[in-house]
């Protein structure tokens, strides 16, 4: 297991939203997975996107302009 | 005798294996409901959603997969657009060769305020741009077109009319692709489409049971849904989400179709559009070549012009109904077809076959030219009969 507070997740509008950005995430060679959303972050019942807060910027970069609505919060 | 299944305009068959296969495939080893829960059957559900709303942006140059939601069938999406954004007052154009699927639910406005202009189209079901452009008014909301008329064929000047369109102010061209998505290029950013409907169990391959619509990056916030209801996302609240695609919905998705259509769609990308439609174009011009001769006893409708319609044949034979004639194929010649009115009365007025009808051949990809010269037999054998 990775430490968790080196991992932050990315919060979408919906499951597609959040297939969208994974495959936009991995094509560029970034590692990430979809997982459950935590309870403590959000009472939605969908997934949200994990990922090595060190790729926080180039992730941001990454989605920005590529999809509407996006949240990222550290774990 | 063999089965010669001539009624592709309907739908398509038979359908490429990978169809099938890729509906057994989600069933039985995902066969979750997609975006629902967070586990991992759940997201690969969803994945195959996404997917196919991948391969169908691409197929149409749809910049975000997102701005496409996956309906039903064509008339599903083309009655979200026609109720969705026409209110009492405001006034549409569309053409007198359109399907009741775009016909009835204008009908359906007109009897609540909407003012309703349906362009005439020539004998042989063509469509004058210049006929759009001058019936656009000042309350003109929106233009709603069928991309090729699935009683004759004929493909109407989609490009031609979306550019004016956007030259005479701001009006939603809304296009329905029913016969020509999967067959033809559509190009929504080309042709100035802001809303395509589109079916998937013709030329795009998939199940019955499938379809989409995209709508042009912002247009949906003007756009209220027809049905509400659960949507896997933002359960928190109670309100619909006015976002695309989730907006459109609602519901538990037709998730094994939707894995029939993505593989059909993909069967479509890996021919190439150009490669089907060269084939589909053959089919016709070797079977209205047959016609020619026959040109005594059978009066073909449309255009005559394997290069400028789809692969549907209008005809009828001198002094036969369409149903008798149709009744004889398939007894005597196992050729599956559809006589009468294909939904399209408006179009049926238009070419003077009105009430009775034609009989309608329609070709598919699938189809051989062997095909083809049976079906002219055909024809020459209910001559002579
Ligand atoms: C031109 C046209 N529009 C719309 C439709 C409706 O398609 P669907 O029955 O799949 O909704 C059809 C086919 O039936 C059609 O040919």
């Amino acid at each position: 297991m990775t430490d968790p507070s080196s991992q932050a997740v990315v919060l979408f509008a919906s499951i597609s939203h959040a297939l969208r950005a994974e495959k936009i995430i991995k094509a560029q060679n970034i590692s990430c997975k979809l997982i459950p959303v935590p309870r403590h972050l959000s009472s939605d019942c969908g997934v949200c996107l994990r990922f090595n807060l060190s790729d926080r910027n180039l992730l941001e970069n990454i989605l920005q302009g590529k999809l509407d609505f996006f949240e990222i919060m550290s774990l | 005798m063999k089965t010669i299944y001539l009624d592709n305009a309907a739908t398509s068959f038979p359908k490429p294996d990978a169809m099938l296969a890729a509906m057994i495939s989600y069933q039985q080893t995902i066969g979750a409901n997609p975006g629902r829960s967070g586990h991992g059957l759940c997201i690969d559900a969803g994945r195959i959603v996404y997917e196919t709303r991948e391969i169908l942006a691409r197929l149409f140059n749809i910049d975000d997969p997102l701005c496409l939601a996956l309906t039903k069938n064509s008339t599903e999406a083309l009655n979200i657009a026609l109720q969705g954004t026409l209110k009492p007052g405001d006034h549409i154009i569309t053409s007198a060769m359109e399907h009741n699927s775009v016909m009835r639910p204008l009908r359906f406005l007109e009897s609540q305020g909407v003012k309703v202009s349906v362009i005439p189209c020539s004998p042989r079901g063509e469509l004058d741009p210049d006929d759009i452009s001058k019936a656009v008014r000042n309350d003109t909301r929106m233009v709603v077109l069928t991309h090729a008329s699935n009683v004759t064929g004929t493909i109407f000047p989609i490009e031609a009319v979306g550019l004016r369109l956007k030259e005479q102010g701001d009006i939603i061209f809304c296009v329905d692709a029913a016969q020509t998505a999967g067959a033809l290029p559509v190009d929504v950013q080309r042709m100035k489409i802001d809303i395509l409907a589109f079916t998937g169990h013709k030329s795009l391959y998939g199940p019955q049971g499938t379809g989409g619509l995209y709508i042009r990056k912002g247009l949906e916030k003007k756009i209220p849904p027809l049905m509400m209801g659960g949507t896997g996302s933002r359960s928190e609240f109670e309100k619909q989400p006015d976002f695309m695609p989730d907006k459109y919905e609602s519901g538990t998705p037709n998730t094994i179709g939707i894995a029939g259509l993505g593989a059909g769609a993909n069967f479509i990308s890996g021919k190439t559009i150009a490669v089907i439609r060269a084939k589909e174009e053959q089919l016709t011009a070797r079977f209205l070549d047959h016609m020619i001769a026959l040109r005594d006893r059978v009066v073909v409708y449309g255009l005559n012009n394997a290069a400028i319609q789809t692969a549907v044949v209008s005809f009828n034979v001198r002094n036969i109904t369409p149903s008798d004639a149709a009744l004889y194929f398939e007894e005597k010649w196992g050729i599956l077809c559809r006589p009468g009115l294909h939904c399209a009365p408006s179009a049926h007025r238009t070419i003077g076959t009105f009430p009775q009808g034609t009989v309608r051949f329609s070709f598919g990809f699938l189809n051989t030219s062997e095909d083809a010269d049976y079906a002219a037999e055909a024809i020459i054998g209910l001559i002579n009969r």
